[in-house]
């Protein structure tokens, strides 16, 4: 199969005052694909995947989302109009789930946008229109698919804050999905979680490239993780761009290797 | 847990505070003649005794508060059927409350002004326990309401019915208003412009004489009629009252009891409306904000129309109690709605239980009757509310009622 464009980053920076954490950033993420961004703490990361989901305005460049020929430009849109309607879907760091809600209640906010357009802008809901109690019940069932997918239809009804951290982890992922995004931009999901618990969250990334057929962006420290499920990978230190290329091919770049371990006699 | 010593400790620093806060507060004292004042020192000493006594119990049940502390966690999720029976009892008695042994003219007006702290309750619930937005200034919605109201009496000869719904349309109109600017604020700075937004509504009422009757206020508010037919010993010609039409004889605690099924049946529209838009997409989102508004924006929820969509919620709820209170009293002015309303307001949704419906008009009922019960001996009624607060504070920290309901479940379906 050809490799279908998904994202475009072209020559994008972002300033912070004196600061450059990205400068002239270019790059292509395609569907059906998982492209990691890594690099040392500091290099620009985050900052890439802020710019591209609206909470960091880019000094320069352009950041184009194309699907069924439409053209978004990202760096244009307002950050909710970026996850609404060019189905940007992001996780965090420090994992943001609405801890106080139930799990299920997570993955139905997730909906929102199609459900309120269902319940007549929650005026046919307040009226008990059965097209709306039909949409509910949808959001419902597709929840359950996605937490049957983690194991966590057992917890449906617990508050989310409650779940063991590697259950958060994986509970973000899939509240992204459930806006039904075109591309998934996930941000460190294995950080702090022990072997086993990061093999099992990148089997799962897997799945969802291969079964959902949308694109991946995964900034990620865990090589292990990186190498095994990369379609390609992308370097960068301070900013810049060091290597685009397979994991196999990354892993004996000179330039990468050098961004990592120092030059020798350092 | 603790062992003596430090026990003592600290006992001995509590009762050293009360001691230094006791010095001024209860130490003197104004002389009943004549410039110059008389000093109480003993009292001083009692009252350190006092809370160094009291303190050191406190530490000696150090595990029994913990206990109940998590017991009180534990088992919200179980009590469901609890709070159901309670609410349906409530309703009951709230119902059957004209016609109970002790209904007096006096019972009646006060259940209708806690029926009116109800209905603020569950108005500023929204705003603070459902999308988590701290509004010191909510009383400035029950003016907007209240004076929509006399005006609209007072300058087009407009009737409570008329009024009742299209002040809650003003009211929601200043929800707005006061919600674009805010936006970008959160927690205490937004507390602090909604604190000034309440005062500013406050003062202008009480300077624009012109328009409002500045300090003077409005008068002549008519009380609801029943079905156009108005409740009165003798009507003017061509007006047919109501007790003519079913032919019993006037009293003045008909009004009243009319006024209070009227705020009931208010109150169970608006429980209504909050318990099902919980449920509904908007209501998942207020509470989403709550918890999270970054992760809102990232799951392409709009934060501009879920913030205004609280506020106009809230506002359009404190906007029908307003038009209640000024028909209950018949008479409004500018002193009614100062900051001390918005801190009671915001004091039942805490006590209640942020987001409970059930424990904000309990605290509602509470907070509102109290200070009628307790008329009898005035001067001790601050310092029962002091302990009241202080003892929910503790056993209580999260409000009576801590249950939140989930606004959707995985075994319905």
């Amino acid at each position: 199969m050809t490799r279908q464009s998904l994202l475009a980053v072209e020559n994008l920076s972002m300033r912070f005052g004196g600061v450059v954490a990205v400068d002239d950033l270019s790059f292509t993420a395609y569907r059906r694909e998982i492209t990691a961004i890594i690099g040392p703490n500091g290099a620009g990361k985050t900052t890439v995947f802020n710019c591209l989901t609206g909470f960091y305005r880019p000094t320069g460049g352009s950041l184009v989302l194309t699907q069924d020929d439409r053209n978004f430009q990202l760096e244009r849109l307002k950050g909710y109009r970026i996850a609404r309607d060019a189905g940007v879907a992001r996780t965090f760091q420090n994992v943001r789930l609405f801890a106080g809600m139930t799990v299920l209640e997570n993955l139905v906010v997730a909906q929102h946008v199609a459900l309120t357009r269902a319940s007549g802008y929650n005026l046919g809901g307040l009226l008990g229109l059965k097209r709306h109690q039909d949409a509910e019940r949808a959001a419902i069932v597709r929840a359950r698919e996605w937490l049957d997918l983690i194991d966590l239809t057992g917890r449906a009804d617990e508050v989310a804050g409650n779940l063991p951290y590697g259950a958060q982890r994986k509970l973000e992922i899939v509240r992204a999905m459930c806006t039904g995004p075109r591309l998934l931009c996930v941000d460190e999901p294995a950080a702090g979680l022990n072997p086993h618990e990061s093999a099992d969250l990148a089997r799962f990334l897997v799945l969802i490239r291969d079964r959902f057929g949308i694109g991946i962006l995964l900034i990620e420290h865990d090589m292990t993780v990186v190498m095994g499920i990369s379609d390609h990978v992308i370097v960068l230190n301070y900013g810049k761009k060091v290597a685009d290329a397979s994991p196999a091919e990354v892993r004996r770049d000179p330039a990468v290797i050098k961004a990592y371990l120092g030059e020798e006699g350092d | 847990m603790m062992g003596a010593a430090p026990r003592l400790k600290d006992a001995g620093l509590a009762a050293l505070v009360a001691l230094a806060l006791a010095f001024p507060l209860i130490g003197f004292e104004t002389a009943e003649s004549g410039v110059g004042f008389t000093t109480r020192f003993p009292w001083v000493a009692i009252a350190g005794a006092a809370v160094f006594a009291g303190r050191l119990l406190l530490g000696l049940l150090p595990q029994r508060f913990h206990l109940r502390q998590r017991a009180s966690r534990s088992t919200a999720v179980s009590d469901g059927k609890f709070v159901k029976l309670a609410a349906a009892a409530l309703i009951v008695f709230a119902v059957l409350l004209p016609v109970l042994p002790f209904a007096s003219r006096r019972s009646i007006d006060l259940a209708t002004l806690a029926l009116i702290y109800v209905i603020l309750g569950w108005g500023l619930n929204v705003v603070v326990g459902l999308a988590g937005l701290l509004d010191l200034g909510y009383v400035a919605f029950y003016a907007v309401g209240a004076y929509s109201f006399a005006l609209a009496v007072q300058w087009f000869g407009l009737s409570f019915w008329e009024m009742l719904p299209l002040s809650g349309v003003t009211a929601a109109t200043a929800g707005i208003l006061l919600g674009i600017p805010v936006l970008r604020l959160r927690g205490d700075y937004l507390a602090i412009v909604t604190l000034g937004f309440g005062e500013i509504v406050r003062i202008v009422l009480n300077n624009w004489t012109s328009m409002t009757g500045g300090p003077n206020g409005i008068g002549d508010i008519p009380r609801p009629t029943v079905f156009g037919m108005p409740i009165a010993p003798g009507a003017p010609a061509g007006v047919t009252t109501f007790n003519h039409v079913i032919g019993i004889a006037y009293d003045p605690i008909q009004r009243l009891i009319w006024l209070y099924y009227v705020a009931l049946a208010v109150a169970l529209i608006i429980n209504w409306f909050s318990l099902r838009i919980r449920r509904l997409p908007v209501g998942r989102a207020w509470e989403a904000l709550r918890e999270d508004e970054i992760a809102c924006r990232a799951l392409g929820l709009n934060p501009t129309t879920i913030k205004l969509s609280a506020f106009a919620t809230g506002a359009m709820t404190g906007g029908f109690a307003g038009v209640l209170f000024a028909a209950r009293a018949g008479f409004i002015s500018p002193e009614s709605f100062n900051f001390q309303e918005s801190a009671t307001v915001l004091s039942i949704v805490v006590l209640g239980g942020m987001g409970s419906q059930l424990g904000v008009a309990l605290a509602a009922v509470i907070l509102a009757t109290l200070p009628e019960f307790g008329r009898e001996f005035a001067q001790y009624r601050m310092l029962i509310f002091g302990a009241a607060m202080v003892a929910i504070m503790i056993w209580r920290p999260r409000g009576l009622f801590t249950v939140r309901a989930p606004s959707v479940r995985l075994d319905q379906t």
